[in-house]
């Protein structure tokens, strides 16, 4: 047993991936679904406390490869929970190298969770970058690589960020121990593990690369990936840097980032793609806020947001796989054939809302309470602004353009079955901690003395849903979608990148020209010109006179002088004119 | 007789429409009445307005309609912006199942 407790989970995930590739068929999928289920025991019967330790970098102390309390358990848990409903729904897949990805992606998100040290940490966080790049690239379009070639760009300077602020921190005398790092007390290499993990957060001015790669992976890799980078972040954060001011304000600029965005977007995977932005702003406004209530809050609200936010991509996945389009303007109508992805999506539509009876309720509205509770004015009016916005953009714009708005005359099949029980079981999910959130409340790693339920809190909030409702409707004409995308900051390094690699082109290879133009077109052909004619034209100017003299005539001359150029071409002269010549040359360098 | 192959499109209906639009109306109404019943503890001062909360929703989601409107008229740029090929997937070509 002492064995077993000594084992990371993240390890059991590994093994799995290999043994994926293995495995064919049905039983590679039953096998999918069983280990995740099983690294969730693992997790349950995991004891608190530090576990295995190994010396990887000696001087730097040991390693520890497990360290377990109630928060890492907490993420362990619904990291595990969300893989295997998310392969479950990904049944219908057929290549191994997806699953293999997905499986070391998943497996390093666990292996950050419970990573006791810095180091170790690193090493799973660029694990999570490279094995996250296979799971886009498995979509196999021209799309997916480009935007995977651009979020591993991302996710480097991000991990480089955060090496170099982990190697400044022990330079300067720190521990490699993971644990919270003290505000007032920050130097230049926490503030770069701060840069690093906001990376990842999908932090304003460094999010582009969510919203740009995740609706360009596959209908199971949105699934997937929709989970864990941003939650890691969040809880490395919630760990780490609870109680920095300025996460706050980060926060409380993702929420509303995230809405205006989605607003905006055409494609309904990046609808959802922004929305997580909105949502991971919340836990990480809480992580500045720093108190128990709100670390527990956004550790219920990850928990949550985690299955929700699963939910609304399978059916938006369900939607792809159907009908092979992604963009409200191509979609619409299919309420009629889709009616069970469309309950199981608006379920997760309204626990995205936090509508009572639903898990949002029970959960964002902590982050909320802990904001009121320490009297943060303005940060609580965006947060309740930001709850309003959830509303329009993923509780009613995502369903109601999809499956009603227009009729485009799309008739797809219902999903398969794996994914309806997929959707399902998370559907489930939302509902049961929507109703019986104390069994959410246990596992958080603060006691939490929140009643959700109070007659004024229900009242209140739906005021706050129904208004930004009737808003949603009355303002429907100016939400009328485009076929268009939207700027972000990955303009900078996409059109930055186009422009550097122009620029280039235009300096090195005018540069180019030009030495072509004036050495190999000009000096060397001239060069090339005056070594073939030059000695045959001085000749004959120094011999006209003498032809001159002589009494030649013009045709003679002429005759002479192609004469001359015919021997200086063959290279063959009468002995007195090459005598004559070897003198002059003698003469000219007697002189000179 | 109805026809039994007939698809479900209810929605699609202005009656239909309309019934929702009321349902809409009279639930907006019974929010706010609803504040009248009960007791409320505001810890700021403001959130103790009447139906300050509905005015949230409703001012801040017109708020932020009008400024992603604004802000589309400077960040929408179409498809083909970036000049990315755009094939058009097949849905049994997803997560590459056909080959």
């Amino acid at each position: 047993m002492e064995t077993l407790a000594n084992i990371p989970p993240s390890f059991l995930l590994f093994a799995g991936a290999i043994v994926t590739v293995l495995l064919k068929g049905t039983r590679r999928n039953i096998f999918l679904v069983a280990l995740p289920i099983l690294t969730f025991i693992h997790i349950a019967y995991l004891p608190s406390g530090n576990g295995l330790r190994v010396c990887f970098l000696p001087g730097f102390g040991d390693s520890e490869l497990l360290r377990v309390d109630k928060l890492s358990k907490a993420f362990g848990y619904i990291f595990t929970l969300n893989a295997a409903a998310a392969l479950l729904f990904a049944f219908y897949v057929k290549k191994a190298i997806q699953h293999t990805a997905a499986l070391i992606y998943i497996g390093s998100a666990l292996g950050v969770i419970f990573a006791g040290d810095l180091i170790t940490l690193y090493i799973n966080w660029e694990m999570m970058a490279v094995s996250s790049t296979f799971v886009i690239l498995a979509r196999d379009t021209a799309k997916a690589k480009c935007a995977a070639f651009r979020y591993v760009m991302v996710h480097i300077f991000g991990g480089l960020l955060l090496l170099a602020g982990i190697v400044m921190t022990v330079s300067k005398g720190g521990s490699i121990a993971f644990d919270s790092f003290d505000y007032a007390n920050a130097n230049l290499g926490t503030w770069m593990i701060l840069g690093g993990f906001l990376v990842n957060a999908a932090a304003p001015g460094v999010s582009a690369w969510l919203s740009d790669a995740y609706p360009e992976a596959s209908v199971t890799g949105g699934v997937i990936l929709s989970a864990y980078t941003t939650k890691t972040a969040v809880y490395v954060l919630l760990r780490s840097f609870h109680g920095w001011e300025p996460l706050i304000w980060i926060g409380c600029a993702m929420t509303v980032f995230g809405i205006i965005y989605a607003l905006l977007e055409n494609d309904m995977r990046r609808i959802l793609a922004y929305s997580i932005i909105n949502q991971v702003g919340f836990m990480v406004c809480a992580a500045g806020i720093g108190t128990n209530m709100a670390i527990s809050g956004a550790t219920a609200h990850a928990f949550c947001h985690i299955i929700y936010k699963s939910l609304l991509w399978m059916s938006a996945g369900a939607v792809l796989y159907r009908t092979g389009k992604s963009r409200c303007t191509e979609l619409g109508g299919l309420y009629k054939t889709m009616p069970l992805t469309l309950l199981f999506g608006t379920i997760g539509a309204l626990a995205i809302s936090a509508v009572p009876l639903t898990s949002g309720f029970t959960s964002k509205t902590i982050i909320i309470a802990a904001a009121e509770h320490e009297h943060l004015l303005w940060p609580w009016i965006v947060l309740e602004l930001a709850s309003a916005g959830v509303f329009l953009h993923a509780g009613i714009k995502f369903p109601y353009f999809v499956f009603f708005n227009q009729d485009r005359g799309l008739r797809p099949k219902e999903a398969p079955g794996t994914m309806l029980w997929a959707m399902g079981i998370l559907s489930f999910l939302c509902i049961y901690l929507g109703i019986r959130p104390k069994a959410l409340y246990d596992i958080l790693p603060y006691t939490v003395d929140y009643q959700a339920y109070t007659t004024s809190h229900l009242v209140t909030q739906m005021q706050l849903l129904m208004f930004s409702a009737l808003v949603f409707f009355l303002f429907l004409p100016m939400l009328k979608r485009t076929p268009t995308i939207v700027l972000d900051t990955d303009w900078f390094y996409r059109k930055g990148g186009q422009f550097f690699y122009s620029t280039c082109d235009i300096c090195l290879n005018g540069i180019n020209k030009i030495a072509h133009k004036t050495l190999i077109a000009g000096a060397t052909k001239k060069l090339c010109y005056f070594a073939k004619e030059g000695p045959a034209n001085l000749l004959t100017l120094i011999l006209t006179p003498f032809w001159e003299i002589s009494g030649n005539s013009m045709d003679q001359r002429e005759k002479l002088r192609e004469d001359i150029r015919e021997n200086m071409r063959k290279g063959v002269f009468p002995i007195g004119i090459t005598a004559c010549l070897s003198v002059l040359l003698i003469a000219v360098l007697f002189f000179f | 007789m109805a026809d039994p192959k007939k698809e479900f499109d209810w929605f699609d209906k202005p009656t239909s429409r309309k019934l929702l639009w009321w349902v809409l109306w009279i639930t907006c109404g019974i929010t706010v009445v609803a504040e009248l019943f009960i007791h409320r503890h505001p810890h700021f001062g403001i959130d103790g307005w009447f139906n300050f909360y509905s005015i949230l929703g409703f001012v801040g989601c017109a708020a932020m309609i009008l400024t992603a409107k604004a802000l589309g008229v400077y960040l929408k740029r179409s498809e083909d912006y970036y000049g990315e090929p755009d094939e058009d997937t097949p849905s049994k070509d997803i997560d590459g199942n056909a080959s």
